[in-house]
This record gives C-alpha cells, structure tokens and sequence, in this order.
C-alpha cells in the first residue's frame, strides 16, 4: 500500500492504494467518478481515456502510483459555454456522435486533447487520431462530423 | 410543425456526454462484494476435482461455490431437452473459458488473486470446432446420451433436382458465414442485493422483463419480490438478450454471502462467454435461364450452435431459411437446415441474427448469375424483382408475407448515387494499368425480417408474448412520462417515443420523460431486439397517446364550454378551431384531470393515463439497395472502401438523424464482417486463439470509410407508424456488397468467391494464383 495524490479536475485527492492499481480503478473505485469506462483489457479500446497532466492517455495501463502528484482531468472535469458542455461535448449532441454512450467520455477526452494539439484538423488527421479509441455504435462518421462541428465551434455559442 | 421526421437532438445525451448516466458497474451500494468465475482452461474434457483450498485461505475471500451448491437449481431455461446448461459446468467442460466455479471476494482484485488459486484438475477430451469436425463420422460427442452432435435437423421436403436439370444454366455455392464476437464496448455485467424485501438485480441487458419473468421461476421467488432494473447499458447487439449463467448466479451469491454481489466481465471474459453471432455454412444451389431469371433455389443452413443449443441460436438458421430467397421472385424455392453442436461458446443473436447470412448467399448467387450469363448484375436483380404492385408478397414460406417495398426504385437511386457508369470506366482504365489499385463494384439488394412481431414469434424465443408496452401518465401541471417496455441501450427510442407523443399530444417535447428499463416501474415490457422498438413501441405512444387525447379533448370541451370537435392541440394547448383566444392550458386540462369537480361527469379522476400493449398482424420487412466499391493493393491485397452507398426503406421515418446513425453502425459492422473479423479456435486444441482486441479485429476509425446516405419510403401497412425498423439494416446488406464487390475486382482473373473475413492474404493468394498481368507480379 502507499499513499498518493492526485490533482482530479483541479481538486487535490489523497488515497491509501495497493501498488498494483491501476488509474482506472483509482478513479472509479477510490475517487468515485465513474464517468470514466473500462472497456477491454489490453488497452486497445479507449473508453478508459483521460488527460493525464494535459495529455491523453488510457487509464487502464497507468498505475495510480504513477500519477502520484499530477493532475488528471476526467470527463467530470469537461465544462465550457455550451449549457455547461465543452464544445467536444456539443459538438457529439450536435452532429450524433453517440449511441450507447459507453465509449464517448473517453472519445470525448482523446478529442479534447486532438483539438488541444491541432484545431482545425482535417477528416483524416480526426481518423488518425482516434485510431486507439473503439465505438461499436456510430461506425464513426458522425464523430468525425462531431469534431469539425467543435472545431468550427470553438469560440463558443455564435 | 411535426416532430416525426424532424432531426431532433437526443433527450439521452446529456447523463452520457458528461459521465453522469449510470451503467451497473457504476452503482457501488454499501458492502458490496466482487464475484470473479473460475473458467475451463480445456475445449473439452472431464472435471475430475476441483481444489479450493488454497484460494478459501486468501485475504478477502467470502466463499467459492461449484456445481455441487446448485443441485437443488435446474438447468437455465430454454434450450433443448437433455441438452441445457447447467448454471454451472457440471462433470464436463464444453468449452473453453465455459465457468467452472465462482470465487466471491471483497474486491475485483482479491477475486483475481483467489480464482488464480483455484486448482482443477482434468481429463481432457478430444475438442471438435467446426461444423465438418462436429459431424464427422468418428466425432468425439460433446453429450454422449444424444449419440450425435447434430442436435436438429429439419430435412428439404423435396430437393428439386427436377426443376433443376429442367434450367438452362445451374450453379453451385458453398459459403461459410463466419464466427463474430459480437462486442459491445460494454462487457456482460450485474449486481444483485437479495435483502428482507425481495432481489433487486441491475443487469446490463436489452430486455429486463424478459430476464425477471426467468429469474423469478428460476429462483422460484414471485415477481413481487424480484426486481430487475437495466440502467445505461453499453450496448447489446443482441448479445445482452441471451441467459448467461452469471445472471442467474449471482442473485444466488448475494442471497448467501448476505451482501450485494457485482459480477463484471473483462473483455477476455466477455470474448470466451458472451455469446458469439452467425457460424453458419451455407449449401446453396441456383437454377437459372440464360437471360438470367432465377428459377429455382436450393439452400441447405448448418449452423453451429456452440457448446448448448441456446433458444435464440436455435432460431437463427429458422429466420435463414425464411429470408432465402431476399427480394427475388423465385418460382421453386427448397430450404433446410440443420444444428450442431461443437466445443466452443454458445452462439446466439448478433445484430441480424440469421437474416444477414441469408442475405449474404442469396446476394453472393445472384452475382454468380450475374458472372455466369455475362449479364450486368444491375440488370440481373432487375429481372428478378419481386414488383412494387405485388405486395403483400407472399414467399416460399407460410410465415412470411412481405409487407411492401421498391426494390428498382431502391437499386436506382443506388445506381445514381453510385455514379455506377463512370465507376465502371475508372474500373477498365485502371485494370490496364499496373500503377492504379484495382477498382471493384459491388452490389447488395436486400430485405429482412424486423418488427418481431406478431403474436406467437417471441414466445418461441422463450418471451412472455411479442408485443411491446406503453403507457402515457399526465402528471398535474400537464407534462407527460412514458413508460415504454422497450428498454433502449442506444438507440435513442426515448427521443423516438418524445416525438410521437409530442406530435399526438400537443405536449412539448421538453416536458415529455421516459421511464424504461426497471420492472418495478413499467408495467410489462418484451424488450429491444429484432428491429422491433420503433414499429412496436413507437406505434403502442401513438395510439395509447390518441385514446388519452379523446379524454383530454372532454375535460378541455368541459372547461371551455364548447364541442369536443371543435378543438384541436397544439403547443401546450387546446384551442377552438377558427377562435384563437378561446383556449385552455394542458396544465389546467392536466389539472381538472385529478379534481372531479372540475371533470365531465363522464369522467373520473385520475382519467388522464392510458396504457397499451400493441399487438402486429405481421411482421415489418425492411430493405435496401447498397452499393460498394473497393479499391485494392496489387502489391499487398490491402482492401480500401472508396464509397459505400446506402439507399434504405424503413418506410416512415421519426427521426433521420438517429436512423442514419442505426444504418452507419450496422454498416459498420457488416464491412467489419466482410473484411476483419472472425472468431478463431485452434483446430488440434480448441483454444481460442482471438480472445481479446489485440487479436480479434473491432474496426476504428482509420478503417472505416464516410457513407453516402439514400433513401426511399414505402410505409409498412401493418402499424400505424408505417414504420418498419432500421437497427439491423446496415449489418444486413453491408457484407455481400462489400464480398461482391472485391470479387469484381478480381474477376478477370477469374476468381468466383473468397470468404470473409477478405483479408489482404486472401486477396493476395487469389491475385497469384490466378497468375495473369492484374496480380501485379
């Protein structure tokens, strides 16, 4: 067992955690936010995805004791001009971009953290850069128009 | 303005957009423990001991359970006789990763560590994987009492050879149709708290009613003491319809250890025990004249049914047979089929469920015709249409009369859509040079059998009936909860329903909810599955809504002194037609409802509530024309869609937004069926040799093309919707579009059919078989 602390969505956290566990299970077991999914156990599906100091990695093949001391955003930690909703968030109520739901916050997370990187990325840089996140529902398409509508929305409500 | 038929934005998004819906791993009550299985390392072999010792002595584990604690339970309903399974493995394993023992811990952690320990030891067997392995003469029995692993057979009636030799033409097709696991990004889950009051299970599941009405006899506890609640469920795909023996488990687990009691799978789990889709090989033979009119169509089904006949993978190649024949008016057609079992996890629905492996040979023959009489395959379909004036149809079998349909206008608007004449110019220029991909088209007009569905279809599935519950409640300030029995899990029927009600009632959309998926809520439901929520359920708000709005329209009359017919609803009010300023709220129309002096005295308080359970006089048939074309390596015999055209008619349309993202997912999984994903076992052991995602092919982005939408609309003359269902459409005819159209690319060189999964190797091998200038080398 060891102690850490995390920076979860701008709030300090301190858990007693065994060594082997992993952000995942930290997040949702320890800290409670279960906003964050697990979808498979070899790190190919992505649901697990969240910015780890700002930048997008999947939860279930960190250790929490490899957090210790950084800052983790979550989809809890998602927020912005839309009704309270980023515009990644808007931009998947807009153009359809879930069914399910079940693997959107980290497809949120990992677009969060494209639209970070490059703003205004063309259709397949948006592909590419979700290659490492699997939806079972959408056949994609309509996240890829998701992403272009954040992109193009950036600014906030027009 | 109508909302039906209008993109309207989905009431479900929000919980899921910001993490706030609840899936059942999410819910952690107060002292809940953690079950973990113990599965069958072995495809086949004997239990001789199973060895808990070591793994009781480790910290955090409340108990470890074998077959010897559920003798006083029977066997999981459904199935065959003699052939059920056991809650769990009971003397034998059938399959590998098939549960053997369950351990209960304090967490998912110390479950690991406790089932790790547990030693069982085996005799094994020798493993059959395949259908030609399980019928072989000297094959090892997977249920020795049976004497044989073929469990059904439902033999031809009369094998037309007759009207075969009587064709110009005859031509022969054996096709497998492939295992698929079926993977919703959400593994199998559940979490039950058996207390004092009764059994409470939250179960990730597409038909909670269905699951109660099981698990109440199972348990032999009464309904009322045996809830069953889906939450936000990750997906289903028909998966999440099927009895798996941790549903019926853990109810038992938590009942002993006193605690509630979470099961959830990994994926590795989810991929050895979730149920598996299609595994079907295919005998086909057609008949034709040289102008290429089908005359007679012979198609012999086997289908591997896995380790235990379940009661929805029973059904599969039944639904097969049926839809034969596709949207072909076929003079002789001879169908029969038979079901084996074999050494790997149970087969059962997966999105289509028996209709796309019948589309996928009727589609394959007609290109086979197509190829044999040097006829287009556009003008090969045209000839055989059934026609638009010769519906109701009725086909090869009594149960199945189509409903309505255009399949030239549908194949038209692909046609154009595909802009199929200058494809076809790019295809020739690009054949003649060596630098340029490889250019195929591929075609797929297809019709399935959706809207499950008349009386009498469900219950042979083990359902309580086939028709599906609503139940429209005015709450006093005149906003309106539906309680619908088709629990969704994506498929956005809670906006759907919003629509229709909005449209029928006059309510506004935003002060309409929807409460489905919890037994102790809704009234009685049957559930998601076979194309059936927005044909059943949507139709059950539209009429239940209309009942209550003759009622409404009486106490509105009342309070307003006027004719009951001279009013009419609209924005949140009724008014007097022709007299604008004369009207009344819905919230005081809502609000008289519950004060009976106020109310006609007709009426009595508490009028405003109706409920429904709407019954089909036939099924709904849904179908299509897709177009594909692929563009493929010379040098690898990598495979790029260029265009996937999808031209659909699910006659009426609620909302198109949520209809083209049912078509893009279900394409989505038919192109990932025709190119990636298969379901392997290793042929000497039965291992699983595709148990998880790095081995087993889930399609992402980058594999996947952009769409081009088409649709037309016939409506379905059998519900008041005119709706017929879109959730399975794109599974359906998406995989023989894209087989056909890689074998057009080939086909100068001579090849006839490959089998899916068409992976560059396969296209590869071909183009260097078939030793001409297109093989690149």
């Amino acid at each position: 067992m060891r102690r850490i602390e995390i920076t979860l969505n701008g709030r300090k956290h301190s858990h007693e955690v065994e060594d082997r566990t992993l952000l995942i299970h930290y997040i949702r077991e320890h800290a409670r936010l279960t906003g964050s999914h697990i979808g498979c156990d070899t790190s190919n599906c992505g649901a697990c995805t969240v910015l780890l100091d700002g930048e997008a990695v999947k939860s279930c093949t960190v250790l929490a004791a490899q957090a210790d001391g950084q800052s983790v955003t979550t989809i809890e930690g998602l927020s912005g001009p839309f009704d309270g909703l980023s515009n990644v968030q808007e931009g998947f109520r807009q153009e359809h971009g879930l069914q399910c739901g079940y693997c959107t916050p980290g497809m949120l997370m990992a677009c969060t953290a494209l639209l970070n990187e490059n703003p205004n990325p063309s259709d397949g840089e948006i592909r590419h850069a979700l290659e490492g996140n699997i939806c079972r529902c959408t056949g994609y398409e309509m996240i890829v128009n998701s992403v272009r509508w954040a992109a193009e929305n950036a600014g906030g409500p027009k | 303005m109508s909302l039906v038929g209008a993109k309207v934005l989905r009431k479900e998004d929000p919980r899921l957009l910001t993490g706030r819906a609840q899936f059942v791993d999410d819910f952690k009550p107060t002292n809940v423990a953690f079950a973990q299985f113990v599965v069958s390392e072995h495809a086949h072999a004997n239990i001789l001991s199973i060895d808990t010792r070591e793994a009781m002595k480790m910290p955090g584990v409340l108990g470890i359970w074998t077959s010897h604690d559920f003798v006083d339970y029977p066997d999981l309903p459904g199935g065959l006789p003699d052939l059920e399974r056991p809650p769990l493995a009971t003397g034998r394993v059938r399959w590998a990763g098939e549960p053997v023992a369950v351990v209960v811990a304090e967490d998912r952690y110390a479950a690991a560590d406790a089932v790790a320990a547990v030693r069982v030891e085996y005799e094994v067997l020798p493993a059959v994987t395949t259908i030609s392995e399980a019928v072989a003469p000297d094959a090892p029995l997977l249920f020795p009492h049976h004497g044989s692993n073929a469990v059904v057979t439902v033999p031809m009636v009369d094998d037309l050879e007759r009207v075969m030799e009587s064709c110009d033409m005859r031509a022969t097709l054996h096709l497998v149709n492939q295992r698929c696991a079926v993977v919703p990004i959400e593994p199998m889950g559940c979490l039950a708290d058996w207390t004092m009051e009764g059994l409470t299970v939250w179960a990730t599941f597409q038909a909670p009613h269905h699951l109660r009405n099981k698990l109440a006899a199972w348990l032999n506890v009464p309904h009322t003491q045996c809830r069953v609640i889906a939450p936000a469920v990750g997906g289903g795909f028909g998966a999440k319809i099927v009895w798996s023996p941790e549903l019926f488990v853990t109810p038992l687990l938590s009942k002993w250890t006193g605690r509630p009691v979470k099961f959830m799978q990994s994926r590795t789990e989810a991929m050895l025990q979730m149920t598996h889709g299609r595994d079907q090989e295919h005998d086909l033979e057609v008949g034709f004249d040289k102008n290429g009119k089908i005359k007679a169509l012979r198609f012999v089904v086997t289908q591997n049914l896995g380790a235990y006949p379940d009661p929805t993978g029973l059904g599969l190649p039944v639904l097969t047979n049926w839809m034969a024949a596709g949207c072909y008016k076929v003079p002789k057609v001879q169908t029969a089929f038979r079901s084996v079992v074999t050494n790997t996890t149970p087969v059962a629905a997966y999105r289509g469920a028996g209709r796309p492996e019948a589309t996928y040979s009727i589609e394959r023959l007609v290109d086979l015709v197509a190829d044999r009489t040097g006829l287009d395959p556009v003008e090969v379909r045209m000839r055989n249409f059934i026609q638009p004036n010769e519906f109701p149809y009725e086909t090869h079998n009594e149960a199945v009369i189509y409903d309505s349909g255009n399949f030239p206008e549908a194949l038209r608007e692909c046609v154009r859509l595909l802009d199929y004449d200058a494809v076809k110019a790019q295809q020739a220029a690009n054949r003649n040079d060596p630098t340029k991909p490889l250019i195929g088209i591929g075609f797929s007009t297809w019709i399935e059998i959706a809207g499950f569905g008349p009386n009498g279809s469900l219950e042979g599935f083990g359902h309580l009936a086939s028709w599906e519950s609503a139940q429209v409640r005015i709450h006093p300030d005149g906003s309106c909860t539906l309680f619908i029995g088709s629990s969704p899990h994506g498929q956005g029927t809670e906006t759907v329903v919003s629509q229709i009600a909005a449209d029928e009632l006059g309510i506004s959309f935003d002060r309409i909810n929807v409460v489905h998926g919890d037994t102790a809520t809704v009234i009685q439901g049957i559930g998601t599955m076979g194309s059936r929520s927005v044909p059943m359920v949507g139709s059950a708000t539209k009429v239940a809504s209309q009942r209550l709005l003759v009622r409404a329209k009486k106490i509105a009359a009342h309070l307003l002194e006027a004719a009951e017919e001279d009013l009419e609803v609209a924005n949140d009010a009724f008014s007097v037609k022709g007299s604008p300023g004369k009207k009344v709220g819905w919230s005081d129309v809502a609000l008289a409802s519950f004060q009976p002096l106020r109310l006609p005295p007709e009426l009595q308080a508490g009028t405003l509530e109706e409920r429904l359970f709407q019954e089909s006089p036939n099924f709904s048939y849904p179908s299509g024309a897709y177009g594909c074309v692929v563009e493929i390596d010379r040098r690898t015999g990598k495979v790029k869609v260029a265009k996937m055209v999808l031209v659909d008619d699910c006659g009426t349309v609620i909302n198109p937004l949520l209809a083209e993202g049912q078509v893009h997912g279900g394409a989505a999984q038919g192109i990932a069926q025709a190119l990636y994903e298969e379901m392997k076992y290793d042929p000497d052991t039965g291992q699983p040799i595709t148990s998880n995602l790095v081995d087993y092919l889930i399609p992402s982005a980058p594999d996947l093309p952009g769409f081009v939408p088409g649709r037309i609309n016939t409506p379905c003359p059998n519900n008041p919707l005119g709706a017929k269902g879109i959730g399975e459409s794109g599974a359906i005819g998406a995989p023989p579009s894209v087989v056909n159209a890689i074998v057009d690319a080939l086909s100068h060189l001579g090849v006839e059919h490959l089998d899916m999964p068409v992976l560059p190797e396969k296209i590869w091998a071909a183009m260097n078989s078939h030793n001409t200038n297109g093989a690149g080398r």
